[in-house]
C-alpha cells in the first residue's frame, strides 16, 4: 500500500468568522476526503466539525464544497487530485455556518413543509394500489434523491441572493412537487391542489431558468433539469395555454387508476 | 442546581429512523403529543442504508405465501430462538405495514399487473420483499419523514404550529432516561449538537428506537450513529437486554479499498442469481450446507440456477442460505487459502445477467463499485468479505406492547429490541420488524402516557446527567489524558479480533480484560474545544455505550457454549438443543455487567404444529419436544 502526505486547507470556524488553516495530513490508497478529515480529527484536530453518517453516498450528510465545487466527502476519492495540489475544503456556501464545515440547513427543511404532502386517492384501500412499473419509473428517479442539498447549495438563485430564498424552494423541492405531480395516484387535483400552479405561484419556479447547476452536482445523478423542472414547467405552460392538453393529461390519469 | 431548559411531552422516541418515525407517526395518532430526538439531521438515519427489501407475506408473486410460511421462515433463521410470539405478530402484521406505506405515498417497484413486486432473498421460501432497486430503506425512511411533514402540516392548518403535536430534534443526542422516585420513566436528558446546550424533555413514555451497535466493531456495514445509545440508556436505567451474543456479520460486504471495507453489498445480488465463487472457481456454497437446511437447497448448480425460473420444481442455490451460514463458509474459504487478492471471495453478477439488466436492478450497487473501487460489476467479480451488520440482541421487551421489562413508560422497537430476530435475521424482516414494532411501541407508548401515568423529573439526576456529560472537558486528575479516538479504535479492534465471527473461550475472556482496562481508561479521556459541534466531545459520550455493549456481547458469547446463529464458537461448534430454551440477559452490576439465564416461554402448540416434527427435533431440546406432543 503507497501512503503520501497530501495538503489540506480547511475552513474552520463558526458564524462570527473564520479562515482556512492548513494541515499536512497522510493519505492512504483508496481514499475518500471524508477518510482524510477523519484521520485529522484523531490525529491533529479533534474538534473540527463535519457532519458524515454512512461514508458509502446514501445519506447526504457530508455535503460540502472541495476546490469550490460542491460535493459529498465520502463519494471523493482522494485519487482525483495530483498529489501535490492543495486541497481546499469549504463548508457549502449558501448556507450559514455553524461551525467549521457544519452548515445550519434549515432552510431546507422550512422548504420541505411548505409542500403539500401526498393526497391519498379517495375509495382506493391500503392493499388496493395498481400502478404500471412505467408509470411509477418517473417519479422513482426524484425518490432516488438522498436530500445532501448540493443542489440547493449550487443553484445560483439562492446562492448568492439571500433575498430570493424566501420565494424559491430550490431545486430539492420542486423536484419533489414534480415528483407528486407525476405519481400516478396522487389525489391533489381532486381534493382542490393545483400541484402545477403552485410551483409556478409559491415555490418560485419561475426564477428557474434551467442551467443545469444542479443536475451537474448532484451525486445520485438525477436529471433534475431534464426530466423535473423542464417538464413541469412544461406542464405549467399546458395548464395555462392549452386546455386541451389538460383535458387529455386529467383523462390519462384517471385511467391509470384502477381499482381493483 | 444546574439550569436546564425543560418541555413537557406525551412521548419521547429516542430515534428517527423507521422505528422512531413510524413509532412517532402511531403515537401522534393515538393522540398524545409527541417529540422525536435524533443525533443526526431528519432523514439521514441509518434505515435508509438497508438495501434489499422489505419483507412480507402479500402474495403478490407467489400465491402460496402466507404469515404462516412466513412464521416459519423467520422461526428457522433465528434457529428457534425467537421470542415466538413476536414472529408471529411480525408476520401476521407484515403486509398491513407496507401497504400503509402506499398510502403516504410510497412508490415500490411493480409486478406486470400492477401491485407491488417481491423479490426472493436467502432464508424466505417464496420471493417475499416489496422493494424499490436496491435502495428500499430510503424509500421507506423518505415515505415515513414525508408521513411525519405531511401531519406537520395537518397540525399547521388546524393549530398555525407545525409542531403543535409532532416535533423533531434533530442533532440531540439522548444521555440518560430520567425516573420519578418511584422508578417509572419521566423524561430524558440530552445535548444539542450544534451549541452543546442540555435539555431535558420531560413525558412519562419514552421509546427508544436508536438502532444498533456496529460502531463497537473495525469492520462493519453500519453509519456513525451506531454506538449502541439506546442499549445502554436502557441498561442504565434498569432494564435487560437479551440475546446479546447474537451479532450478525453479514457475509457479504467490500473488502477493498481498505477505506470502505465493510460497506454493504445487497443480499439481492444473490437474490437476484449472483453467485459465489473462490480463487479456484468453485461456487463453494454447496460444501457448506448445514444438515438441518440439507434437504430445502440444490445440490447441484444446474439445479440451483433452474430454481430461479420455476422455484416450484427445484430448490434454491445454497448462495441463498441464511446469513450466518454463508458469512461463516466465506470465512472457511478464505482461512483455507481459497479467498480473492484482498481477503474476500468472489461475488459474481457479470455472467448471469446482462449489463442492462444489473444496471436496472442493482443500480446503486454499480455506482458504489465504480464511484469507490473502480470496478465495473457488470464486467467482472465483486470481492467481498463478512462485515458486522446487525445485532439480533437488544432491551427485553412484551411481545405485544413492545415494552422493557422492568422500567414503566419505557419501550423499544427496532434493531435496539431484542428477541424477534433470534440467533439470527433473515435478510428483509429488519424493514418489517421496525414498521410492525415501531407502531406497537408508539401505540403502546401513547396509551400508557394518556392513561396519566408517570410522575416529576428528580433534579439531582439532572444534575447527575450534566456533570457525567461536562466530565470530558474536565482535568483528568492527575492521569495521563486519554484520546476519544484512539479508545474508540482499540476498542473497534477488541471486538473485531477477539469477539467476532468465529469466537474463542480464551479470547473473549482476554476481550473482557481489554473492556475493563478501556473503560478504566475512558474515565481519563479528555477533549479539546468548547461545546459547539464537537466530534471528541460527542464521541467521548458515546464510548460509554459501547463499552457497555461491547461488554455484554463478550459476556454473553462467554456464557453460550455452542454454535447458534448469530454465534459461533470455534470450541463448541454444534447447536445445542438443551442451549435452545435458555435466554442470556445482562444487566448492570455497578460499572459493569451481570448475565442472568431465563427460561423461554414455550412455543404455544398450534404454531409448533406447523412444523413437522422430525424438523423440530433438529432444534427442540428434549423435554420441549415432550411437551408440544402432549399439547
Amino acid at each position: 500500500m503507497s501512503t503520501y502526505d497530501a495538503r489540506f486547507r480547511v475552513w474552520r470556524g463558526d458564524a462570527g468568522g473564520g479562515e482556512l488553516t492548513d494541515y499536512t495530513v497522510e493519505v492512504h490508497d483508496g481514499e475518500v476526503v471524508l477518510d482524510v478529515l477523519h484521520r485529522l480529527q484523531a490525529t491533529q484536530t479533534p474538534d473540527l466539525a463535519v457532519r458524515w453518517n454512512c461514508k458509502a453516498g446514501k445519506c447526504g450528510s457530508c455535503s460540502a464544497e472541495i476546490n469550490g465545487r460542491p460535493r459529498l466527502l465520502c463519494m471523493t476519492r482522494m485519487s482525483v487530485f495530483a498529489r501535490d495540489e492543495v486541497i481546499t475544503v469549504t463548508p457549502m456556501r449558501a448556507f450559514p455556518v455553524v461551525r467549521d464545515l457544519v452548515t445550519d440547513a434549515s432552510f431546507n427543511y422550512a422548504k420541505a413543509r411548505e409542500i403539500p404532502a401526498f393526497v391519498p386517492p379517495a375509495g382506493v384501500g391500503p392493499g388496493e394500489y395498481r400502478m404500471r412499473q412505467e408509470d411509477v419509473e418517473r417519479s422513482q428517479e426524484f425518490r432516488k434523491c438522498i436530500e445532501c442539498f448540493l443542489c440547493q447549495d449550487t443553484c445560483h438563485v439562492v446562492r448568492d441572493h439571500e433575498e430570493n430564498k424566501e420565494a424559491f424552494a430550490g431545486p430539492r423541492f420542486l423536484m419533489r412537487v414534480a415528483e407528486l405531480d407525476m405519481h400516478p395516484l396522487d389525489a391533489a387535483e381532486e381534493a382542490g391542489l393545483d400541484r402545477r400552479r403552485t410551483a409556478q405561484e409559491e415555490h418560485g419556479l419561475g426564477y428557474c431558468n434551467i442551467t443545469k447547476c444542479c443536475t451537474e452536482v448532484c451525486p445520485e445523478s438525477i436529471h433534475i433539469t431534464d426530466n423535473a423542472l423542464i417538464p413541469l414547467k412544461e406542464r405549467v405552460v399546458d395548464r395555462k395555454y392549452d386546455p386541451l392538453v389538460w383535458l387529455g393529461n386529467t383523462i390519462g390519469r384517471r385511467r391509470n387508476r384502477r381499482a381493483p | 442546581m444546574t439550569h436546564v431548559e425543560r418541555e413537557q411531552w406525551d412521548v419521547i422516541v429516542v430515534g428517527a429512523g423507521g422505528a422512531g418515525l413510524r413509532a412517532a407517526i402511531e403515537a401522534r395518532r393515538a393522540g398524545a403529543r409527541t417529540a422525536v430526538v435524533c443525533k443526526s439531521l431528519f432523514g439521514k438515519a441509518h434505515t435508509v442504508m438497508a438495501e434489499g427489501g422489505i419483507a412480507a407475506s402479500m402474495a403478490n408473486v407467489h400465491p402460496q405465501d402466507d404469515w404462516k410460511t412466513h412464521f416459519r421462515d423467520t422461526m428457522r433463521g433465528g434457529k428457534f430462538l425467537n421470542q415466538w410470539r413476536m414472529a408471529e405478530l411480525h408476520a401476521q402484521e407484515a403486509p398491513e405495514r407496507v401497504w400503509e406505506l402506499e398510502t403516504w405515498g410510497a412508490l415500490f417497484d411493480r409486478t406486470p399487473d400492477g401491485r407491488i413486486s417481491q423479490r426472493n432473498f436467502g432464508g424466505h421460501e417464496y420471493p417475499r420483499l416489496a422493494h424499490v432497486g436496491d435502495r428500499t430503506g430510503l424509500e421507506l425512511l423518505r415515505t415515513l419523514q414525508q408521513r411525519s411533514v405531511g401531519l406537520q402540516q395537518e397540525d399547521h392548518r388546524e393549530t398555525g404550529d407545525h409542531e403543535a403535536r409532532l416535533k423533531v430534534f434533530q442533532e440531540f443526542t439522548v444521555t440518560r432516561i430520567l425516573k420519578d422516585g418511584d422508578g417509572r420513566v419521566s423524561g430524558v436528558f440530552c445535548y444539542e449538537r450544534e451549541s452543546g446546550r442540555f435539555l431535558v424533555l420531560e413525558a412519562p413514555s419514552v421509546v427508544l428506537a436508536t438502532g444498533g451497535i456496529g460502531k463497537s466493531f473495525k469492520v462493519t456495514s453500519n453509519s456513525w450513529e451506531y454506538t449502541g445509545d439506546g442499549h445502554a440508556l436502557a441498561l442504565l436505567a434498569g432494564a435487560p437486554l437479551v440475546h446479546m451474543e447474537f451479532v450478525q456479520f453479514h457475509p457479504t460486504g467490500m473488502v477493498w479499498p481498505p477505506s470502505v471495507k465493510g460497506i454493504l453489498v445487497t443480499e439481492s445480488v444473490r437474490g437476484d442469481g449472483g453467485v459465489l465463487r473462490n480463487s479456484e472457481g468453485r461456487r463453494f456454497m454447496f460444501d457448506y450446507v448445514p444438515d438441518v437446511f440439507k434437504e430445502k437447497y440444490a445440490e447441484t448448480e444446474e439445479e440451483g440456477d433452474r430454481w430461479y425460473e420455476d422455484p416450484d420444481h427445484n430448490r434454491r442455490p445454497p448462495e441463498l442460505l441464511p446469513r450466518d451460514e454463508v458469512a461463516r463458509a466465506i470465512n472457511s474459504e478464505v482461512k483455507a487459502g481459497r479467498g480473492s487478492p484482498h481477503g474476500g471471495v468472489f461475488l459474481d453478477v457479470s455472467t448471469r445477467m446482462p449489463a442492462e439488466t444489473i444496471k436496472r436492478r442493482l443500480p446503486s450497487m454499480y455506482h458504489q463499485f465504480k464511484e469507490l473501487a473502480d470496478v465495473d460489476i457488470t464486467a467482472e467479480a465483486m470481492e467481498v468479505g463478512p462485515t458486522c451488520h446487525y445485532v439480533m440482541g437488544g432491551v427485553a421487551v412484551d411481545s405485544e406492547t413492545a415494552a422493557t421489562v422492568g422500567v414503566p413508560g419505557l419501550f423499544a422497537a427496532g434493531e435496539v429490541a431484542g428477541g424477534m430476530h433470534g440467533s439470527n435475521r433473515l435478510g428483509g424482516n429488519s424493514l418489517s420488524d421496525l414498521l410492525v414494532f415501531g407502531r406497537r411501541a408508539g401505540l403502546h407508548a401513547a396509551q400508557y402516557a394518556l392513561s396519566g401515568a408517570g410522575g416529576g423529573v428528580v433534579a439531582a439526576q439532572v444534575d447527575a446527567a450534566a456533570a457525567e456529560a461536562l466530565a470530558p472537558f474536565g482535568s483528568p486528575d492527575g492521569h495521563a489524558p486519554e484520546n476519544p479516538y484512539t479508545l474508540h479504535q482499540e476498542l473497534q479492534q477488541t471486538m473485531n479480533d477477539l469477539v467476532g465471527i468465529i469466537r474463542r473461550e480464551g479470547e473473549m475472556a482476554e476481550a473482557l480484560e481489554r473492556i475493563a482496562a478501556l473503560r478504566a481508561r475512558a474515565r481519563h479521556v479528555s477533549v479539546e474545544g468548547h461545546r459547539q459541534f464537537n466530534p471528541g466531545w460527542h464521541l467521548a459520550l458515546d464510548l460509554r455505550n459501547m463499552l457497555l455493549v461491547g461488554e455484554c456481547v463478550a459476556r454473553a458469547a462467554l456464557e453460550r457454549t455452542e454454535s447458534r446463529g448469530g454465534h459461533t464458537r470455534e470450541d463448541y461448534p454444534a447447536m445445542d438443543r438443551s442451549w435452545r430454551p435458555v435466554n442470556l440477559r445482562c444487566h448492570l452490576d455497578g460499572d459493569g455487567i451481570a448475565l442472568e439465564r431465563t427460561r423461554t416461554e414455550p412455543v404455544r402448540p398450534d404454531l409448533l404444529a406447523l412444523f413437522e416434527r422430525e424438523e423440530l427435533a433438529k432444534y427442540l431440546a428434549e423435554d420441549e419436544l415432550e411437551g408440544g406432543r402432549g399439547a
